[in-house]
Formats: structure tokens, sequence, C-alpha cells
């Protein structure tokens, strides 16, 4: 862990942002410009949602902001609300796939940010048995993850990010890979989570749909490089339920969000 | 060829049926009779073919000689495979640290490996003490199955993973013993599973040898030593108790790997779960 640190950006100059990228752009080794140059602003607290093609950088953009890979150019400033204390973090992550160790239980997953700080084992327990309750695994404490579905290992997944208590949640098109059902019952219990606990959350999806109906603001980007092509505020009447989904707005939202999606596939092949 | 076959019948085993034992038990009672009734036929004698019968009483009769010396190669056995499971996981856990130390390494474990161990018997007993020279040669045929294994289980973490790690920024000694070593068990048990019959026959390739120099004591040594004498049965006794136990080593490892591996990797598990 010796590369630099991105995450200790400049506290006060950021009050009202949580995460700034001006200039970001990344080339990897191989020559593939995959981002950039890009600017975006989060503020504290609010979705947004990263919308595009395969390709656009979106996953890219947010593996920058949790520092796992640094940028060819441009800066990355991620706030922290206060200092790190012994088990806080500032960032947490979902990916794609739920990355759970087979080897541990679900308690075991949960904790491993804590471990890994060092907490004392009263503290993280207490913490542990929160962060399940949050995403209703609580019974599931002892299980392995081969004992879980795929909707359920995505909870725990999203536990274990939320068990240090980050400020900014980080999803790296977290449920892509579930079910239709699965992934609208998870669509609004990240929303009642996200009511409770405002983080600042980045989500980073390839459906418009689900963007549109989780974000305050929707990002859309575009490939080769990722770019930002356009973006939309959702103003929507909170909270959104079921309702929401199939409300004429929503629709309208949709249709204009696809609209500006459409010239990123252009001259793709299906 | 034995672990592969081994292999199989535990993969199948979540299907197993009553046949499965009864038959091979089946076939091995028709066999030895077929052999009694060969010998018995023919009227071969018991320094040509014995029978297994005769086998089986020479077993007891000379029990305590055999005994003493399945000890003594039961005990190179053991030392040679803690040396190679000690020693090839821990320099795969160099190799991990440091890729210079594994490239200039890693091309004479695989000399070692290959070269004939029966070849490199005779020089160790000249340049050891024998009781050493036999424990080298057992560990030298199990070092490196545990070696390349561990690499391989070593470099088998999942990449989001390790990326998780990176995020919270473990250290590397919390990366290895969180991450990278209960990744790599399964490969590490795998390994062992190999290492512990191979050094079983390291051992008894290495007292061949002091035998044949009319040193020794183990197991082997007495298969030479009765075939010096045209003590037939008392080789085909302790050539059973060589088996019996190479079977009681591979078994109590597979018995292990399960314990440890059974809530959660695929290979101890049934078929559906």
């Amino acid at each position: 862990m010796t590369s630099t640190d991105p995450l200790s950006g400049p506290g006060d100059a950021m009050a009202a942002s949580a995460v700034r990228l001006r200039g970001v752009t990344k080339i990897y080794d191989n020559g593939v410009a995959a981002l950039g140059p890009i600017d975006l602003d989060v503020g504290r607290g609010e979705f947004v949602s990263l919308l595009g093609p395969s390709g656009c950088g979106k996953s890219t953009a947010l593996r920058l902001l949790a520092g796992l890979t640094a940028p060819t150019s441009g800066s990355v400033d991620v706030a922290r609300q206060r200092t790190e204390a012994s088990g806080t973090h500032a960032i947490g992550f979902v990916f794609q796939e739920p990355t759970l160790m087979p080897w541990a239980d679900v308690a075991g997953n949960v904790r491993l940010p804590l471990t890994l700080a060092n907490m004392s084992a009263a503290e993280a327990d207490r913490r542990v048995t929160a962060a399940l309750a949050q995403v209703g695994l609580v019974e599931f404490v002892h299980s392995y993850p081969r004992e879980l579905s795929g909707g359920m290992k995505m909870r725990v997944s999203l536990a274990r990010a939320l068990v240090t208590d980050p400020d900014i949640l980080l999803m790296d098109e977290p449920f892509a890979a579930l079910d239709e059902i699965t992934r609208f019952r998870l669509n609004n219990d990240l929303l009642a989570l996200w009511r409770d606990l405002r983080k600042t959350v980045i989500f980073v999806t390839h459906s418009v749909f689900e963007s549109v109906y989780l974000s305050e603001r929707v990002i859309v980007m575009s490939a080769r490089p990722g770019r930002i092509s356009a973006e939309f505020r959702i103003d929507a009447p909170e909270p959104r339920s079921e309702e929401f989904r199939t409300s004429a707005d929503y629709a309208g939202f949709c249709r204009k969000v696809s609209a500006a999606l459409a010239p990123a596939y252009e001259g793709q092949r299906a | 060829m034995s672990n592969e076959a081994a292999a199989r019948t535990q993969a199948k085993s979540g299907q197993a049926s009553p046949l499965r034992f009864v038959l091979p038990i089946i076939v091995f009672v028709v066999g030895l009779a077929l052999w009694e009734l060969v010998i018995w036929l023919n009227d071969i004698q018991p320094y040509v073919l014995p029978g297994p019968w005769l086998i089986l009483q020479t077993l007891v009769t000379d029990w305590g000689v055999l005994f003493d010396s399945l000890l003594v190669t039961l005990l190179t056995t053991l030392e040679g495979f803690v040396c190679a499971a000690v020693g090839g996981v821990a320099v795969a856990l160099l190799f991990n640290q440091s890729r210079l130390l594994e490239y200039s390494l890693f091309p004479y474990a695989v000399v070692l490996q290959v070269t004939p161990v029966i070849a490199i018997a005779p020089l160790l007993l000249i340049y050891l003490p024998q009781q050493i020279a036999v424990v080298v040669c057992a560990w030298i045929v199990a070092f490196f199955p545990v070696l390349s294994n561990t690499g391989l289980g070593l470099n088998s973490v999942d990449r989001n993973l390790a990326g998780l790690f990176q995020l919270y920024h473990a250290t590397p000694g919390q990366t290895l013993r969180y991450l990278k070593l209960p990744a790599a068990l399964p490969y590490i048990l795998g390994g062992l599973r190999i290492a512990g019959g191979l050094s079983l026959i390291g051992a008894v390739v290495a007292e061949i040898a002091a035998g044949s120099a009319g040193a020794g004591s183990g197991l082997a040594y007495r298969i030479a030593e009765s075939g010096y004498r045209l003590n037939i049965p008392r080789m085909f006794a302790a050539l059973l108790l060589l088996s019996a136990a190479g079977i009681v080593i591979y078994a109590v490892l597979a018995l292990v790997s399960h314990l440890v591996l059974r809530r959660w990797h695929e290979s101890a598990l049934g078929k559906e779960s």
C-alpha cells in the first residue's frame, strides 16, 4: 500500500462537494485511453448514477475515486467528513460481483474491514450486527456465501461496505447479475438505506431504468475515451417507490435519458 | 495415476451405492482365491511365489521384525513430509513476495524434481549420515508438489478481493493471513496429499539404496534383505505393509483436507448443495 493516497484530499476547500474530479484522464499501460478528460462534482449526500455503455470508463472512474488506480493526469479529490478513526473508512465499495471470501461466514465477511483496522472484538461485533440489520440479514450471520442466493450475497457485500460507516458509497453495477424482481427489491432497499443514512452514493450502471429510478442526478457517459456527454436531474417526489416506477414522470425521464444515451451506442455493433 | 483414480472416486462419492464398496471387495477375494488355486494346482514352491495365506501367516509370525521396520520407515516418511510441507509452503511464500528470488531459484526446484531420486540416493548416502540421507530423499520428492501447488494457490487470489484489501489499506501481513493463505489453502492441501504418498516413495527408495550398501532397518531394507535370503513370503508381507501404510497416509490427508474445506470449498461439497 505504498501508492499515494488520493483519499487525503484537502478537506476545507471542498465543503460542499464530497467528490471532485478535475481534468481526469486514465490511459492504461497498453495505450488504451479509458477515460477523460472529465470533470465531475458530487455533493454531500447526493445519489448520482454514472450511466453508459461498456467501455465508457464508468468503472474506471469509480476505481479512481476508490484509490484502486491512479489517474494519468488531473486531480481526484474525495472529501472526508472526519479524521479516520479506528474502523471508520471514508469509502465503501460494492463490486459487480459480491466478492465475498468463500472461506468466511457472513459475519467474517462483513467484519473484514474492521479486522483490517484492528478494531476491538466487542465494538466490531456491535457494528457487524448493526450492518447486517440494515440489510436484513441478521439471521444469516453464520451462513457461508455458497449457502446464500445471489441477492443475499449482494446484501452481504453492501453490509460490508456500510460496516465502516463510510461517507461515500461507490457501487459498480452491483445488481447487474441479479434477476429483475430481486433487483427491484434491492433498489428499494438501497433507496431506503440512502434516505436513512444520507451517504453520498455514486452508482455505476448500464440500465437507464435503474439509474432514473434511484438517482437524483444521472450522468450519461460515452465511450472511447470515456467522457460525460449529458447530465439529467431527476426531480421526483420522495420517497420513491413502485408507484414512481410506473408513473408517467418516470417514463418521461427514461425516454430523455435513453435519447441522450443512444449516440453513445452509435457505431457499436450489438 | 493412483491420485487421479482416487480423485475420480471422490468426485463421484456423492452418488455412493453399496456396489461401489462391494464390487472391489468381491474382485479382491476372487483374485486371492485364484492366486491360491494356481499355486495349489501347479505346486509352486514358496521361494518362487508364495500364496496369500502363507503371506498372511508370515506377516503374523514376523510381525515383531516387520512392525519395527514399519515404524522406522514411517518415521522417515513423516520427517521428510513435514520438511517438505513446511519448506514447500515457506519457499512458495518467499517466491510470492519476491519475483527476483523466484526467477533465480525456481529452475533449480524443477531440476530437483525431475532428477530421479533413485539416482541421487547413493550419492546422498556417501555424503550424509544414513538416517539424514533417507529423510533428505523423502523430502526431495515431496517438496516440489507442495511448492508448485502453493505457488499456484497464492497466485489464484480473486482480483476484486485483492482490490478490497487494497481499499482498506491492509498491510502485507494482513493480506497474507486473511486473503492469500486462505485462498491458497485448497491448493496447499492438494499438494500435501500428493506429497504424503511421494515422501513414502522417497523413503523407500532411499532405504533400498541404503540396503544395497548393507545398512538400514526400514521396511524397504527388509524387502531387499529378504530378497537376498530368498525369503519371498517376507518380501510380500513387507510389501503388503508398505501398501497399507501408503493407503493410510493418503486417507488421513484426504480426511484432513475434507474436514478443513467442507464448509466452503467446491471440492469438499456434494454435487448438489
